[in-house]
């Protein structure tokens, strides 16, 4: 199979057929990357909800020249042959990447000070690159009690964006889904029908895929901001997973087992409740050494770096 | 008078009968294209007649129809989109309640044409009602051979179920249909693949409106030829028209297409003028999600020409200065209605049937709801008003679903035409009618 070429912010890479706009651009790597609030490349069927990936694709293929007429979701947009796709370089991408930020703030309830997910959130980073400075609402934020659905996860429906992913998690990890999505429009919410608890093996992993604050570990929750916590990776012999974790610690305490994330937040590999929930003490692990974690946020605290823009990049905000 | 294809028996007492609509030369076409056509061929007389789509994007139904995947092994199906829930749009339920056999003669057509052994009527749940009167009429043309097994001995065997949504706006965006029809929640899908590649149960599957779908009779009695001579330019045949608001007449009109906007207001054959002689003030002219008109560009376009009801004379001008044919639902509002008012309702409805899936349509939606609210309230600034317009312009064109368009369009060209009334508001602090 020839391999399709693409250009993505003048830089040019070489990609098989079926790849996505956003794949053949993490292939690149760097900031020519959109941001992923929905997608996730383990997750079959996410993306293309949130919309911050939006691109322009000035040129369709090499076979038909005209640009695409819409911006179009990166992460679910296939490249063709001699595609052009503009990033960081189109205006008008932006322009739109600040208002989908707007938008995604609109009722999000910026507790940061409080939240757990504050230091390694996506939502942060994304308002952090392209957010406005200051809000131009006024009106009053949908707002829903915090609940627990199962013993070792709390739900905060406030910071939620209706990303799915915590519902194709269950859908395509666990053994069964017994939460969903629930009503519509900005009133919908992510919940256990008539109190179900979240109770399976790999549930805890919808903390993991979760981008924003909305789900949370119970076993962590206010014992320490994660920039004060140091990750280790580790492992141990596990009979339901890999076994291939972080260890999230202070001195010598386990505060927080999670999975491994690459530079795009995405689990490497789905790990159990068991790892995850039950074995907090350093000697159930086999420490390998310091993970690097490569993300700009907070949680790379004093190791901000410019980002390395491509060339005629546009200014955000 | 027009040439009535739709509604030429509409008021025979007793239609929704199979006999008397056999009587009425019910099933004629049925029993022609079974005897005398191939599947293809009754495509090709769809194609013919230049009919389009009649649920509001106006697509070439025949076109449509060759797009499905007729490699694939796998089953085909055909769908009948009866979630009307536009805003101002009436005219399905009509044919659904009143004429229900039409409906699915042309069911059986459009099965036959596109190969498909089970069909769907797609039906809103609040129109509960009509699903029992189509649901008796099934059992009819089961009983009386039309449906089921060897269709007239034709060796066409066809399924036809209806069902009822949970009444959602949103499952009248066809993936959204199919995604309810599978019983699931009614999410947009993300195109392509487009459902006549991937539809219904992840096989091919086209989804027409009521409205196209009881057309097909009357062209393959006729001949696709003479459907084409009826209308003008590329608005071949006749249209529903549901009139609403201001009007001496409300209610549903076939018209042909071309007839001038000015005779459809003031003709006493169809609208009958503006109630108590009051001035018309503004029309919405295709259900609320196309873009509102003030009378003077309704009746004439930019360039000073008649205005005709047709998909092409409505969309003249563009969106600066012209609207679209929609799905038919024609709303008028004299001098004495309240467009940011009107505007709210439209903006409330949005906010509530908005399914939430992508962002900017979940929050953009309530966010335009709330600044309306709070003009209309008298609470609003001059700030607010440009805050609108720059929302409305990132909602359009960024959805999965054309929501979001439909959404934004009514703000952005209610202001377009109106910013003297949104202006008045804030000045006055209050709603000045």
């Amino acid at each position: 199979m020839p391999l399709l070429k693409v250009t993505i912010d003048n830089i040019e890479v070489e990609v098989e057929a079926g790849t996505t706009i956003m794949n053949a651009a993490r292939k690149i790597g760097g900031s020519v990357v959109p941001p992923a609030m929905c997608y996730y490349s383990k997750l079959e069927g996410s993306g293309g909800k949130c919309r911050t990936c939006l691109v322009k694709v000035a040129k369709g293929s090499s076979k038909d020249t005209r640009p695409m007429p819409k911006l179009v979701a990166s992460c679910r947009t296939l490249v063709q042959d001699g595609m052009v796709v503009e990033n960081r370089t189109s205006p008008e991408v932006m322009e739109n990447r600040r208002a989908i930020t707007e938008f995604l703030l609109l009722n999000h309830p910026l507790d940061c000070p409080v939240c757990d997910q504050a230091g390694e959130c996506h939502l942060q980073d994304l308002s952090y690159e392209h957010g406005l400075e200051e809000t131009r609402t006024e009106e009053d934020r949908r707002t829903f009690e915090p609940v627990d659905i199962g013993e070792l996860i709390k739900l905060h429906m406030n910071r939620c964006i209706l990303c799915y992913r915590c519902v194709m998690v269950a859908d395509q990890i666990t053994d069964k889904r017994v939460h969903g999505v629930l009503g519509r429009g900005d009133h919908s919410e992510i919940s256990t029908q008539i109190a179900k608890a979240v109770d399976n093996d790999f549930s805890g992993n919808m903390i993991d895929v979760c981008p924003v604050g909305a789900l949370t570990d119970k076993t962590f929750r206010f014992k320490s901001r994660v920039w004060f916590t140091k990750p280790f990776d580790a492992h141990r012999g596990c009979t339901k997973c890999g076994g291939k974790t972080v260890l999230w610690m202070k001195g010598d305490e386990v505060l927080r087992v999670t999975g491994r994330k690459d530079k795009y937040g995405e689990l490497e590999e789905f790990i159990c409740n068991s790892c995850r929930f039950e074995h907090k003490e350093t000697a159930d692990w086999v420490i390998e050494g310091a993970r690097n974690i490569e993300r700009h946020s907070v949680i790379s605290q004093n190791h901000y770096e410019k980002l390395d823009l491509p060339e005629n990049a546009v200014e955000g905000k | 008078m027009a040439k009535q294809i739709l509604l030429k028996n509409i008021e025979v007492p007793g239609l929704a009968s199979f006999g008397v609509y056999r009587q009425l030369g019910g099933y004629s076409a049925v029993e022609k294209a079974l005897a005398n056509y191939t599947p293809d061929q009754v495509t090709n007389e769809v194609t013919r007649s230049g009919l389009r789509g009649r649920g509001g994007a106006g697509f070439p139904a025949g076109m449509k129809w060759g797009f499905i995947d007729k490699k694939t092994e796998n089953p085909r199906y055909f769908v009948c989109n009866f979630d009307e829930s536009e805003p101002g749009t009436f005219k399905d339920r009509h044919i659904g309640q009143l004429n229900p056999h039409q409906l699915i003669e042309g069911m059986i057509l459009g099965s036959y044409a596109l190969g498909a052994k089970t069909s769907y009527i797609y039906i809103r749940g609040e129109l509960f009602y009509v699903l029992r009167i189509i649901e008796k009429a099934i059992d009819e043309a089961y009983k009386n051979g039309f449906l089921g097994n060897n269709i007239l001995g034709s060796g066409f065997s066809l399924d036809l179920y209806c069902q009822p949504g949970a009444g959602a706006y949103i499952c009248g965006e066809e993936t959204a249909l199919l995604e309810s029809l599978e019983g699931k929640r009614g999410n947009p899908r993300i195109k392509p693949p487009f459902p006549a590649v991937v539809g219904l149960y992840g096989c091919p599957t086209v989804v027409n409106n009521v409205e196209t779908i009881a057309a097909l009779p009357w062209i393959i009695n006729n001949g696709g030829e003479a459907y084409a001579e009826i209308g003008i330019g590329n608005s071949k045949g006749t249209k529903l028209i549901s009139a609403c608001g201001h009007i001496n007449k409300p209610g549903v009109y076939e018209i042909e297409l071309g007839l001038p906007v000015e005779e459809f207001i003031y003709s006493d054959q169809y609208c009958g003028g503006i109630r108590n002689g009051n001035k018309l003030k503004a029309v919405v002219a295709g259900g609320s999600s196309v873009p509102i008109l003030p009378a003077n560009l309704i009746l004439k376009t930019a360039a000073g020409e008649t205005r005709f009801m047709s998909y092409e004379s409505l969309s003249e001008g563009g969106f600066q200065t012209g609207t679209m044919l929609g799905s038919g639902g024609f709303i008028v509002m004299d001098e004495t209605a309240c467009i940011v008012k009107n505007l709210l309702t439209f903006a409330k409805f949005y906010h509530h049937e908005s399914c939430g899936q992508c962002s900017p349509c979940r929050e953009g939606t309530g966010w335009m709801e709330k600044i309306l609210h709070r003009i209309e309230s008298g609470h609003g600034t001059m700030k607010d008003i440009d805050l609108l317009v720059d929302i409305s312009k990132h909602i359009e064109g960024n959805t999965i679903c054309p929501l979001g368009d439909a959404a934004a369009w009514p703000v952005a060209s209610a202001i377009r035409h109106f910013r003297e009334e949104f202006e008045e508001h804030v000045k006055l602090q209050k709603c000045p009618f």
